[in-house]
């Protein structure tokens, strides 16, 4: 994403000529130097192949990262891979379109039995097993989307609330089906070689976690993504520019539910098991913090808030463990930790992890001489989307 | 594919250097995963000549910690026993228990920290049914034994499983007895069943209806565990209505305190069966007296606590904490004291840590058992062969075969009274311990409640010399 920076950079100054690019001091000779490289480091505009070259990117330094640690490290990776996917799907809903969900742990849960149902029943592969995974818990988002448009956020909150209460009962309701509190039991995919499967399944878990942000980027920036904007920022004005709100906030919902039965599906490929323990009230309400810490409508942002939900339960322990408190104590230190954590991101970076990033990369570009960006700087996440867009529009 | 390529001659430099690279990538893969196997497979994982380490997971803060917490520390004094007296076979115990916050997918994770990093040699005393339910197919998948786990599911006995042990009586059986109980002692009244509306109240209460006659059963009524957070006023009034003289509870040790308390209120107060999960005293009392400070902000609670579990029923596998003469309990409570200071100091002997001594002890006279060349076959063996040989505290013996893999199954039926004197600890002043019955055992099937016969085991003089 750092390279639009030096996009909107080179825009800054009239195209090809840069005013100091003939200046003869050693100073300017050097900004006019990295004036031209930022342009050349510049990505394609086409958005696909953009994101087709990020996706390469963080695929390579995927692979560089998960060949080099242990197993236990593989295994955390593939979880923030995970996380990563339903927080993109989550951010999409949240920062683009304006809705909230405090249920995606059920549709997680569904993605998560639709595959442990279908490695039982059905034969049709991995690969079919996660799509259907995610059409089913893309379905369920579009039924609970179409109350979830007519709900201003207040009720739709209550909404997605009940989901993600009620729906657990419902797996203890139909033991017979669902396998009760037992859950059912899944079947990682066979590692090749000597491959370790908590490696091979850390590659999956990431290959589907680039595919996912990839195509919700592009999305992003196709005229539904401009739809999304358009029915968050003011729905009257959507409707009068022949936007169908209704229409969009549910294909938002559903999208946003694919992302997280998606997430579901993989995340039990790596326990092994899917119960009703596995996906908690808590869940849901951890992915929104984690959603918001990384960045509303932050696609890069989602890393951070997935590297959040894996590593803050282990270090608040260690910390509660490290002063030595009571259990009751301890107890409330897990939840104030993250809370904690949460409050000064906001404070320090209201736009999320991502946001203070970016805002701090425009500060030391401007720092470093090369001609001003334009903008304000540091503007909330979904700010840059937008902005991009708008870019993007310009003849 | 290989047609296409080849008809592509002018692209074949290309093409071999894309595959050299391939190749690269792929041998460096294996380098990496082959060097990683060496180092663990020299010998038996996580044992050496002079050490065995073992893991757990455990709710050490969150909503199932109060009480839960204290196990495996009280587990792990019985090691630092074990290792003040030279170890097993020269060998000291190191046991690395993590806090998963009674979270399935914490656990899961957990688990494979304990396996993957800190390569334990077996997984023992992990506490909670859907925590060990999320890692059960890992752990027999990795050959690492799954032992003892703290819950009395019925699940933890299956031939699909073999690395897995219960310990506790299963909740099936537990029931049964309760139900056996029942039917002899409380003929022609009316029987209200209360029970969370999980596998534990399900399974407890499917083994009381296999007892208790059909006709006899006024009410049922369930809570939710998941939103368990005030009095259970709703069900306790219709166990009222429904005219209800004796209460049986399968709940845990709040969904105890939540369901007498409001019956108190409204002045119900029926002779309580109460399933050994929610009835040790030292655990339910506290949080009785802390409820109804909560509510009346009166200082007289923890004395109305105390005259709430009066005249319960329940029932033990081992010998109730209160009886100071029994030789275990002594034993017992001089390793707590001595190994782990600040939990005797908190709690003293109670339900929790009384547990967790005894299922450690368990696994001390099973590694015993498995000799001086230990692997995981060999302790999995010795559980399978030699378990009812092992002393415990428990009544009866361990039942492990290679089939069978619940541990205790027997039980006996007590009433906690102050009639046979209090019992002190830390936390509170509890009513005594009278038993009702001699210790039945019967198995999760149909089986008949029989009278066990054997005598409890004797505490084994190298234990009792030096603890």
């Amino acid at each position: 994403m750092t390279a639009s920076h030096t996009r909107a950079d080179a825009e800054a100054g009239p195209s090809g000529t840069r005013p100091d690019a003939e200046a003869g001091p050693p100073g300017a000779r050097a900004r006019a130097v990295l004036g031209l490289l930022a342009r050349r480091l510049r990505l394609p505009n086409q958005p696909l192949v953009r994101h087709l070259i990020l996706f390469v990117l963080g695929a390579g330094l995927f692979y560089v990262l998960t060949v080099n640690v242990g197993a236990y490290n593989d295994y955390q990776i593939g979880e923030i891979a995970v996380y990563a996917i339903v927080l993109g799907g989550l951010s999409v809903l949240t920062g683009l379109n304006g809705q909230f969900s405090l249920g995606h742990g059920a549709f997680m849960a569904i993605g998560a039995y639709t595959l442990a149902l279908l490695q039982l029943h059905a034969d049709v592969g991995l690969v079919g097993e996660l799509v259907i995974a995610a059409v089913i818990a893309a379905a369920a988002g579009a039924v609970v989307g179409v109350p979830a448009a007519r709900l201003s956020p207040p009720y739709l909150a209550g909404v997605t609330l009940m989901l993600a209460l009620g729906l657990p009962q419902l797996s203890a309701q139909y033991g017979s089906v669902f396998g009760g509190e037992q859950g059912l039991t899944t079947t990682p995919p066979a590692a090749p070689g000597s491959l370790s499967p908590e490696r091979w399944l850390a590659w999956i878990q990431l290959f589907c976690a680039l595919v996912v942000l990839v195509l919700l980027a592009n999305l992003v920036r196709s005229r539904f993504g401009r739809a999304f904007r358009a029915v968050r920022d003011d729905e009257v004005a959507a409707a009068v520019s022949g936007i169908h709100v209704a229409r969009t906030k549910v294909l938002a919902f559903a999208v946003s539910a694919g992302c997280a039965g998606l997430g579901g599906a993989l995340l039990v490929l790596s326990t092994g098991v899917v119960n009703v323990g596995e996906f908690p009230l808590s869940l849901s309400i951890g992915l929104l913090a984690a959603m918001v810490f990384g960045g509303a409508g932050s696609l890069v942002g989602v890393w951070w808030g997935a590297v959040a939900l894996v590593y803050m339960p282990t270090w608040s322990t260690s910390l509660s463990q490290h002063l030595s408190l009571g259990t009751s104590a301890a107890a409330y230190l897990s939840d104030a930790f993250f809370g904690v954590v949460l409050v000064i991101a906001m404070l320090v970076s209201p736009a999320g992890v991502q946001g203070g990033i970016r805002r701090i990369g425009q500060l030391l570009w401007s720092g470093g001489g090369v001609a001003g960006l334009g903008g304000p700087g540091g503007g909330v996440a979904t700010d840059r989307m937008d902005q991009e867009t708008k870019e993007r529009s310009r003849p | 594919m290989r047609l296409r390529r080849d008809r592509r001659a002018s692209h074949r430099p290309v093409m071999a250097a894309g595959a050299a690279f391939a190749m690269a990538i792929a041998a460096s893969v294996l380098v990496v995963g082959n060097s990683v196997d060496n180092a663990v497979a020299a010998s038996t994982t996580g044992v050496t000549s002079r050490q065995i380490t073992l893991g757990a997971t455990v709710p050490l803060t969150g909503p199932a910690a109060p009480g839960y917490s204290e196990i495996a520390p009280a587990m792990n004094a019985v090691f630092k026993w074990v290792n003040a007296h030279g170890g097993i076979y020269g060998r000291k115990i190191k046991y690395i228990y993590l806090d998963d916050k009674y979270d399935p997918t914490t656990t899961a994770t957990l688990t494979r920290k304990l396996v993957l990093t800190d390569h334990i040699f077996a997984d023992v005393g992990s506490l909670g049914t859907p925590t060990n339910l999320a890692v059960l197919k890992y752990l027999n998948t990795e050959k690492v034994p799954h032992l003892f786990i703290e819950s009395g599911c019925n699940c933890w006995s299956t031939p699909k499983f073999p690395e897995t042990t219960g310990w506790e009586p299963p909740y099936t059986v537990t029931g049964k007895i309760l139900g056996y109980y029942m039917k002899n002692h409380f003929k022609g009244k009316k029987i209200g069943e209360l029970y969370q509306d999980t596998e534990f109240g399900q399974d407890v209460m499917k083994g009381i209806n296999m007892e208790v006659p059909a006709s006899a059963v006024v009410s049922k009524q369930t809570y939710d565990v998941t939103t368990l957070s005030g009095a259970m006023t709703t069900q306790m009034s219709a166990l009222k209505a429904a005219g209800a003289q004796v209460v049986v509870l399968a709940t845990i040790p709040v969904g105890t305190a939540l369901a007498m308390l409001p019956a108190a209120a409204i002045g119900f107060t029926p002779q309580y069966v109460v399933d050994n999960v929610g009835a040790d005293a030292p655990t339910v009392g506290p949080l009785l007296s802390s409820f109804t400070t909560a509510a009346t902000h009166t200082k007289k609670a923890a004395a109305s606590a105390t005259a709430l579990m009066n005249g319960m029923i329940t029932n033990l596998y081992q010998p109730p904490e209160s009886t100071s003469s029994n030789q275990w309990i002594r034993v017992e409570k001089k390793i707590l004291q001595r190994y782990t200071g600040k939990l005797w100091a908190q709690h003293g002997l109670d339900g929790n840590t009384e547990y967790g001594i005894a299922l450690a002890y368990t696994f001390v006279q099973a590694l015993k058992a498995a000799g001086k060349d230990l692997t995981r076959t060999s302790l999995m063996k010795a559980i399978d062969t030699k378990a009812k040989t092992f002393k415990t505290p428990g009544f009866s013996p361990l039942n492990y075969t290679n089939t069978v893999h619940y541990g205790y199954e027997g039980d006996e039926v007590v009433r906690f009274t102050s009639s046979v004197g209090t019992y002190k600890t830390p936390t509170g002043t509890w009513p005594g311990t009278k038993v009702l019955s001699p210790v039945y055992v019967t198995t999760t099937g149909s089986g008949p409640v029989k009278v066990y016969q054997g005598k409890e085991p004797a505490v084994p003089g190298t234990l009792k010399a030096t603890a």
